[in-house]
């Protein structure tokens, strides 16, 4: 098998280097290397099979030959010549199969690190795994497995179903972008806003998902976090548009408070409880500037307006100095960009904030009524948390009582328990 | 190239009471379809109402004819376009030339036919 020869030499590689760099060249090239194998095979599963391959021997060739200078290279090389080799014993049974139908108007992919055919490549493959005719969760799951490169396993447990359920839905997501032909392809310009709407709507929910996990033991999921992250740096990198900027400012201004939002036991911190000394300035610093970019580059979009929320917590000095005012200003633009019962509800919040728990109270009644916010944990909470400041020790409990019932995280569960039990010892002291 | 069976799907009762300005919006967009279209359009029709449908089905032996459709719901096919397209995106663009995409009454299907080797 042909390999590129362009290898350090010396055959006394470390195994723990090989392996760090193997690891390094997954996670900063997998999908690179799976969408130009995607274009040779023109089928996602073989070109996995082909990839998987690649890295394995990887493993191998480099502990005798030597890491190479360009392991990308490398790698899409090997995975290339794989499915060269498959498709030509494979042919005749290949003809028959349903293709993925690619734009045959690209050129071949050149072997420059951030050459237009590799961006093109990993575009097209996000652009592919978020296509509008697949469910969300399809979504979500495809670009885990197939742009961060995630095991079916890691993707499972990330949302909490059995192995064989999550293998389910990505075969079946599989199957449908081979016989509806899903194209692989970056959307045309008409589509594009759309498309891209559909993008980072999975890369923010990959986020949030790992930032706050509605199950589990812990509150943050790192893998999940670091896959968005990355995943919105690609976005960024290759489609620099108001959406994707807006959307890495954010993720990277709420990223950076991440050593600060949990105790080690994994217990959740409050936001007005959190030494600000440890949260990350550097991200802190390159989040505001990409939300300057952001605002420059367009007119604001959903994200970039959360990321100025974000931006006004992760710059105020202290809990007490934040700009409430601005947030609430911030939230009566979100709700117009993107009105959902979720935003109206932080908007309660930080109106209490503003002015004070009796306003924050009345805010969040008038959201009782509605149906989506019926069991959702925050809202019970958010209640609660006013209610406490208002010292109503009764209806405080009862609110802290509804928040553990709905809530399924094992550390916002101790959290509220822990708030539930302060409030029986004042209602005690308070002679109850 | 792929065949993809359009199906416009719509509430009948709401397309029994349609004003003359909607019913010449959803002429208009059928003429705009067929021309971008064109000879990728391999067979098309309007259905008659759900009322006119005979039902030929059995239990295991001597099918028995009905009077009345296949399913008894109030969205129904109201008419078709078989297609051929590149692929799913060059469907879907062509299906929102269609008024019946836009309205809330209405709605399309869009299925892949089988493709036999």
């Amino acid at each position: 098998m042909a390999v590129p020869e362009e290898t350090a030499g010396g055959s006394d590689v470390d195994a723990l280097d090989v392996g760090a760099a193997v690891a390094a060249a997954h996670r900063a090239h997998w999908a690179a290397v799976l969408g130009s194998t995607v274009r040779i095979t023109r089928d996602l599963d073989t070109a996995e099979e082909c990839v998987q391959d690649a890295y394995a021997q990887a493993l191998r060739t480099w502990a005798s030959a030597g890491i190479p200078d360009r392991p990308d290279a490398w790698l899409r090389t090997v995975a290339g010549n794989r499915a060269r080799d498959l498709l030509r014993r494979e042919s005749v049974w290949r003809r028959a199969m349903p293709l993925l139908v690619e734009d045959a108007t690209v050129p071949d992919p050149q072997d420059a690190d951030e050459s237009p055919a590799v961006a093109d490549d990993t575009l097209r493959l996000i652009f592919t795994c978020c296509h509008p005719a697949l469910s969300r969760e399809a979504r979500i799951a495809l670009t885990l497995r197939l742009v961060c490169g995630l095991s079916t396993a890691e993707v499972a447990r990330a949302f909490l179903v059995q192995e064989s359920t999550m293998a389910a839905r990505i075969t079946r997501a599989k199957k449908k972008i081979a016989t509806a032909r899903i194209p692989y392809r970056v959307p045309t310009a008409a589509d594009l806003p759309e498309r891209v709407s559909a993008v980072c709507d999975v890369v923010h929910l990959v986020f949030a998902t790992g930032s706050n996990a509605p199950v589990g033991e812990t509150l943050i999921r790192e893998d999940l976090v670091a896959s968005a992250v990355g995943l919105a740096r690609t976005l960024y990198r290759l489609l620099p548009v108001p959406e994707s900027i807006g959307l890495l400012a954010l993720l990277l201004l709420i990223d950076a408070r991440r050593a600060t939002r949990a105790t080690e036991a994994g217990d959740p911190i409050l936001l007005e409880d959190q030494d600000r000394s440890l949260w990350d300035r550097a991200m802190i610093a390159e989040g505001a500037d990409l939300l300057t970019e952001a605002l420059r580059s367009g007119p604001p979009t959903r994200y970039a307006v959360q990321a100025a929320i974000a931006a006004a917590h992760a710059e105020a000095p202290s809990f007490e100095a934040t700009d409430w005012a601005e947030i609430v200003a911030l939230y009566d633009v979100l709700l117009r960009l993107w009105p959902s019962p979720v935003v109206e509800l932080n908007r309660a919040v930080a109106l209490g904030m503003r002015d004070g728990p009796q306003a924050g109270l009345s805010a969040l009644d008038r959201l009782a009524a509605e149906p989506t916010l019926a069991t959702y944990r925050y809202l019970s909470a958010a209640r609660a948390d006013f209610l406490r400041r208002l010292k109503r020790w009764p209806e405080a409990a009862t609110a802290y009582e509804e928040a553990l019932m709905l809530t399924d995280n094992e550390a916002e569960r101790s959290y509220l328990a822990m708030r539930l039990a302060t409030i029986s010892f004042k209602r005690t002291q308070a002679g109850e | 190239m792929s065949k993809y069976m359009l199906l416009i799907y719509g509430n009948e009762q709401r397309w029994e009471t349609i004003s003359p300005e909607e019913m010449a919006e959803i002429d208009a967009g059928h003429v705009a379809f067929q021309k971008q279209a064109g000879d990728r359009v391999l067979a098309a029709g309007q259905l008659e109402p759900s009322s006119t449908a005979t039902t030929v089905r059995g239990d295991g032996s001597a099918p028995a004819v009905t009077d009345g459709p296949f399913l008894e719901t109030k969205e129904v096919v109201g008419g078709f376009y078989l297609l051929e397209a590149a692929d799913l995106d060059e469907a879907v663009a062509l299906s929102r030339v269609l008024a019946e995409a836009r309205h809330e009454h209405s709605g399309i299907e869009i299925k892949p036919l089988v493709q036999h080797a």
